[in-house]
C-alpha cells in the first residue's frame, strides 16, 4: 500500500477524532499531528505532557513506575523498598529485564521485591515505625547491601509520613546511604515526573557524597553512560564499543549500575546520555555544578552508531578519534553481512511505533538501515523537547501521536495497515489478533540486546523472525472474510 | 520569573533552557554581552523576549539565573 499523503493523514486524524464528545475531541486533537519536517519547534503542531482524558484508554504509568521501575530499580547493589501496599512492587517486580552481574539476594538485589506491605493500621497510625524496623531487618538479612532507597507509593504522600526523617536516622545508624524518594504515584501526569523526582533525589542524596574526595584516580578519557537501563544487556553492548575506542566507562546509569559508580560520576569528563527523557535533569545539573558537558547519542543501527561514535570522539583527542574509526571499521564486515542478509527480506516494510522515553525516535535509524520505513510514532510520556528531536527523524506526512488512546491506535492501524507494530505488552495481543506482526519494544520481546553492533544483528533477526513468520498467513480474522479482503480496507484509505 | 539554565553551545551561542516548560532555544541577541557587563533583554530564536538583571562581568556558564518574561513572541 502506498504511503498516505498529507491530506489523507489529516483526514484520517479528523475521522478518528469524530467519535469523541466535543471537549475530549478538542483536547485529543492537540495530541495528534502530521509530521512536517520544515518545522523547527514541535509546540507548533503537538501538545505533550498533559493529563490524560478520563475515559480514554491511556498506556501511561505513574511517578512510582518512573522512579522505582526506571531510574532507581536497576541500581543493583542497593535495596529499593516499595514503601506502601504490596501490589505496586510485586506486580512490577523484575518485569523490565534490567540485566546485571551478581548473586541475587547476596550482593545484588535487582529482581527481588522489598516492600513495607502496608496494612490498615499503618495508614491509620503512620508507617514510619515500620519503615525504621524494616531497614534494620534488611541490614540483618542482607548485610552486603550498599544502601537503601525508599520508593514512596501513593499512601505515603496522602497520610503525610516523614520518610526523610526516618532516612536520616537510619543513615546514621547503618552508615550507608539511605535515600527517601517522594515518587508517590499520583504526582504528575505520567511516569515522566517520577524520572524527574528520582533524578532530584540522586542530586540531593547521592551525587555530593564524594565531593572533595580525590582518591579516585581519573584519566582524561573518563565517561559515564547515562540513561541506559541494560534491557536484555543493552548497556553491555554499548559499553564494549566505547571501551574499544579508548574511553574508560566509569559509571553506568543505571542498568547494571552501582551506587559507588553514581557517586564517582561527578569525576568524569563527559556524560553520554542515551535516554534523554529520563536522565537529562541530572546531566544538566552536573553540567552546571561540576562543569561536565553532556551529549546525546544513539546506538541503534550502524548508521546512527557510526554517527554517534564520531560525535563522541570529536570531543576528545586524536587517539580517540582514530579509535572510533577503528571500531567502525572493525565491525563493518559484521553489520554489512547483517544488512545483506535481512534487508532483502524486510525492505519496503512499514512500521508503526508507540513506546516511551527515547525509542520512538532512536530506533527509526535502525529500521531505515534495514530498508524499512517508520510511518507513525508516538511517546507515552514525552515532552516538547522530545518531539522537537523527533520531527527531523520522521518522514514528511507521517503520523505523530502523543499519549495515544487504545481506540485511536487501533483505528490508525486499521487504516495505515503497517507491516509491523512496535509497542508494549498491553497492545501486543490486540494487534496480533488483528493479524499484524508485533514486537514489544519496551522489553525487546524477551530478546535483546538491541544496542550497539552486536545488538543490531539481534534486532534485524528479531524483526525478520516476526515479520516473515509463516503464522501470519494462517491468521484469519473475522472481518477479513472472503468477501471483504484486505484490499477493500486499503482502497478506502 | 522562570529559572533559566544558560549555557554556551559548541558554536559559542547562548542556549536557553526553561525546565518547567521544556523550552530549549538559542538566544539571538543579548543586550549587554561584554566582559564587563552581562544581562538585559535576551531575544530568543522563537521570538520571545526575557529580561535578566544586568550583572558585572560574564557569568560562569553553565548557570541558572532568574529571568523576567517580557514578550511571548506570539
Amino acid at each position: 500500500m502506498a504511503a498516505l499523503t498529507r491530506e489523507e493523514t489529516e483526514a484520517l486524524i479528523q475521522e478518528v477524532l469524530e467519535i469523541y464528545p466535543e471537549q475530549a475531541r478538542k483536547d485529543r486533537a492537540k495530541h495528534l499531528a502530521v509530521n512536517d519536517q520544515s518545522l523547527e519547534k514541535s509546540n507548533k503542531c503537538i501538545t505533550s505532557n498533559r493529563k490524560s482524558q478520563p475515559g480514554t484508554m491511556t498506556i501511561r504509568g505513574c511517578a512510582y513506575a518512573g522512579s522505582k521501575g526506571v531510574v532507581w530499580g536497576p541500581i543493583k547493589d542497593m535495596i529499593h523498598i516499595s514503601h506502601g501496599p504490596v501490589g505496586c512492587g510485586q506486580y512490577s517486580r523484575a518485569g523490565r529485564r534490567n540485566y546485571y552481574v551478581g548473586t541475587t539476594g547476596i550482593n545484588t538485589f535487582g529482581t527481588m521485591n522489598f516492600t513495607s506491605d502496608f496494612q490498615e493500621k499503618d495508614i491509620v497510625f503512620g508507617g514510619d515505625k515500620k519503615l525504621a524496623k524494616i531497614m534494620n531487618e534488611i541490614e540483618g538479612l542482607f548485610p552486603l547491601n550498599k544502601g537503601i532507597s525508599i520508593q514512596s507509593e501513593c499512601p505515603i504522600g496522602l497520610i503525610g509520613d516523614d520518610i526523610e526523617a526516618v532516612a536520616k536516622k537510619a543513615n546514621k545508624e547503618i552508615g550507608k546511604p539511605v535515600v527517601p524518594v517522594r515518587c508517590e504515584g499520583f504526582r504528575g501526569v505520567s511516569q515522566s515526573l517520577g524520572h524527574h523526582i528520582a533524578n532530584d533525589a540522586i542530586r540531593d542524596w547521592v551525587l555530593e557524597n564524594r565531593d572533595g574526595d580525590d582518591s579516585f584516580p581519573t584519566t582524561p578519557y573518563d565517561v559515564a553512560v547515562i540513561g541506559d537501563y541494560n534491557i536484555g544487556g543493552d548497556a553491555w553492548a554499548s559499553r564494549t564499543l566505547l571501551e574499544e575506542m579508548g574511553l574508560r566507562v566509569v559509571a553506568q546509569w543505571s542498568g547494571d549500575g552501582t551506587i559507588a559508580e553514581m557517586e564517582k560520576t561527578p569525576k568524569v569528563k563527559l556524560n553520554l546520555i542515551h535516554c534523554y527523557r529520563s536522565m537529562n535533569y541530572i546531566a544538566r545539573h552536573m553540567e552546571e555544578k561540576y562543569k561536565i558537558p553532556w551529549i546525546e547519542y544513539n546506538f541503534f543501527g550502524p548508521t546512527k552508531i557510526a554517527e554517534s561514535l564520531r560525535k563522541i570522539a570529536a570531543l576528545f583527542d586524536e587517539t580517540i578519534q582514530a579509535g572510533a574509526e577503528k571500531v567502525i571499521a572493525k565491525y563493518q564486515a559484521e553489520y554489512d553481512a547483517v544488512i545483506a542478509k535481512y534487508k532483502p527480506r524486510l525492505t519496503g516494510k512499514r512500521v508503526m511505533l508507540y513506546v516511551g522515553g527515547l525509542r520512538p525516535r532512536h530506533v527509526i535509524g535502525a529500521y531505515e538501515d534495514l530498508g524499512m520505513e517508520v510511518v507513525g510514532t508516538g511517546y507515552e510520556f514525552g515532552h516538547n523537547d522530545d518531539y522537537d528531536r523527533t520531527i527531523k527523524e520522521m518522514g514528511n506526512a507521517t503520523l505523530i501521536y502523543d499519549d495515544v488512546t487504545g481506540y485511536e491506535f487501533e483505528e490508525f492501524v486499521k487504516r495505515v495497515q503497517p507491516d509491523l507494530i512496535g509497542s508494549g505488552i498491553k497492545e501486543k495481543y490486540i494487534f496480533q489478533k488483528m493479524g499484524i506482526p508485533f514486537r514489544q519494544m519496551h522489553s525487546w520481546d524477551y530478546s535483546g540486546p538491541y544496542h550497539g553492533y552486536d545488538g543490531f544483528a539481534i534486532f534485524a533477526r528479531d524483526m525478520d523472525m516476526t515479520l516473515n513468520n509463516p503464522c501470519w498467513k494462517q491468521v484469519k480474522v473475522p472481518w477479513k472474510t472472503e468477501e471483504s479482503p484486505k484490499v477493500a480496507i486499503a482502497a478506502s484509505a | 520569573m522562570p529559572s533559566v539554565m544558560l549555557k554556551k553551545n559548541t558554536e559559542g551561542k547562548l542556549v536557553f533552557y526553561v525546565p518547567k516548560k521544556d523550552l530549549e532555544e538559542v538566544a539571538e541577541s543579548v543586550e549587554f554581552d561584554s566582559p564587563e557587563k552581562w544581562g538585559g533583554e535576551v531575544l530568543l530564536s522563537d521570538g520571545s523576549k526575557y529580561y535578566f538583571e544586568p550583572i558585572d562581568g560574564q557569568p560562569d556558564f553553565p548557570v541558572t539565573l532568574r529571568a523576567k518574561r517580557l514578550d511571548s513572541g506570539e
